[in-house]
């Protein structure tokens, strides 16, 4: 990309096909989709990870919903990037959204936020993740053994070992914790 | 026989099938060694844990490493459609797996034609897939969390992750939450649902109500639910009946951490080690507990 090339990646008509014209990218598997969001929201795309409709789902699914003016470009940067998309589809029944709602418990010496299914505890004081509990999908345990005992900013972030919906939802409760802990 | 299939969080563990001990505070199946952890490896702790108790032989394991991105999941269903053919378990229970229907659906075809039919059991993954399969009713027992309910009670999420906000879990509307994953045909034959109360249900409605030893700080612990699980299959594969055994163990799960006096920062494995008390306690006065069962017999408000 250009050293300009920025200019052109949030474009009027993106913003102005907010809320129509929009289309989704299929991708093998969630870990290709959490690659994708990342490479396109930093290249400055207005891009939002939703569910796909039932006629192409197979199990632990996520889609990335994009304006579909700016298909070429979007589909040449993930080819670029090793991640092409499956399929473009565009989208023509609403999709499923994903969680967008926190709950959280104080317990005093520990805080607990959840996401969907994704509870995170840190002790306030050291601000160390002491806890990780719910979900179902295979990189919880695996995420919960690389990120027990590590301070928050120094824990890997689940969107950059996770692999499935639980992991996202973790990333969700993760950005949360971090928004309270640390930005205060 | 017990049999427990799920993954251990490890991408070079292989896919390894067979009894499965304790060792040095460890799994052991066929000579590699498992720290009990939250997942399928603390459901196997606490359910060597219960049949140790009981004087029962030990679970059968299918395990394999996978990390989530399914590759894993993928080679043990594969392994379970041929396995499976060939064995006659009591109880069967599935656990961390990756979701996916086409994979599901071998298996189920598989198990629908095994005479007789084994207790199946599913929770975390495969509970996600059965669900969104459309196929919950095939099941005997799911062990949901209050997350997980609200995820059962929304016909149209495939999972969790997209739960409904107007379904999110609230204890109070348990009652509706059941109601309404029956209604859709997305609930097993009886429902475990895990929280500050734990619930037992069925399509005719609650059935009891345990919130004896509540402790707020398990919410918290990763592999407490994993833990019940563990429990009920084991009582389950001893012959105890399901409703029975799902009273039972809730009792037993809520015992052993309030034995443990966890905090929020305990781990799953210190909860564990207090099953066996636990159980001999309740055991020891079951008859008197049963008589304390709380039913709750009032239908669901929109039932």
């Amino acid at each position: 990309m250009g050293a300009f090339g920025f200019l052109n990646r949030t474009s009027p008509e993106s913003k102005k096909n907010k809320n129509g014209d929009r289309g989704f990218l299929v991708f093998e598997n969630t870990s290709e989709v959490i690659q994708a969001e990342n490479l396109l929201k930093k290249e400055g795309w207005e891009v939002k990870v939703m569910g796909p409709p039932p006629e192409i789902r197979k199990g632990c699914d996520l889609v990335i919903e994009f304006p579909l003016i700016e298909e070429l470009k979007i589909t040449k940067t993930l080819q670029d990037a090793g991640i092409p998309p499956l399929q473009v589809v565009p989208v023509s029944h609403p999709l499923l959204e994903p969680v967008s709602l926190f709950q959280s418990k104080d317990f005093g010496k520990y805080l607990m936020v959840q996401a969907a299914n994704m509870k995170l505890t840190v002790d306030k004081d050291s601000l160390t993740i002491v806890n990780i509990s719910g979900g179902g999908c295979p990189d919880v345990p695996y995420l919960a053994d690389q990120m027990l005992g590590k301070p928050l900013d120094e824990a890997p972030s689940p969107r950059e070992i996770g692999h499935t919906l639980c992991g996202y939802a973790l990333q969700l409760a993760y950005e949360e914790i971090r928004r309270r802990c640390l930005q205060s | 026989m017990l049999a427990i299939v799920g993954t251990v969080p490890n991408p070079e563990f292989p896919l390894v099938a067979g009894e499965v001990t304790v060792k040095n505070k460890n799994l052991q199946i066929q000579e590699k060694e498992i720290p009990v952890k939250r997942g399928t490896p603390a459901l196997l702790g606490s359910a060597i844990k219960t049949v140790e108790t009981l004087g029962q032989e030990a679970p059968f394991g299918y395990l394999i490493g996978d990390i989530g991105r399914g590759d894993g999941s993928q080679k043990l269903y594969q392994y379970l459609v041929k396995d499976l053919k060939e064995k006659n378990y009591h109880t069967l229970v599935f656990h961390y797996l990756q979701p996916h229907i086409g994979w599901h659906s071998r298996i189920q075809s598989v198990l629908q034609k095994l005479t007789p039919k084994p207790l199946i059991i599913a929770d975390a993954g495969f509970m996600y897939v059965a669900k969104m399969s459309g196929r919950a009713s095939d099941y005997d027992l799911f062990t949901p969390d209050m997350g997980e309910l609200a995820f059962l009670a929304d016909e149209l999420a495939p999972h969790p992750f997209y739960t409904r906000g107007f379904l999110l879990h609230e204890e109070n509307r348990v009652p509706d939450l059941i109601a309404r994953a029956y209604l859709h045909g997305n609930a097993a034959r009886y429902l475990l649902v895990k929280g500050q109360k734990d619930y037992i249900a069925s399509k005719e409605g609650i059935q009891a109500i345990v919130e004896e030893y509540s402790s707020e700080a398990m919410e918290a612990i990763g592999g407490t639910g994993d833990t019940l699980t563990g429990i009920v299959a084991a009582l389950i594969a001893s012959g105890m009946e399901i409703d029975r055994a799902a009273v039972v163990s809730a009792r037993v799960n809520r015992l052993a951490g309030y034995y443990a006096q966890p905090s929020p920062g305990t781990q799953v494995s210190e909860v564990i080690q207090y099953i066996p008390r636990a159980l001999e306690e309740v055991l020891k006065h079951q008859k008197a507990y049963d008589e304390q069962i709380r039913i709750r017999p009032e239908p669901p408000h929109h039932a």
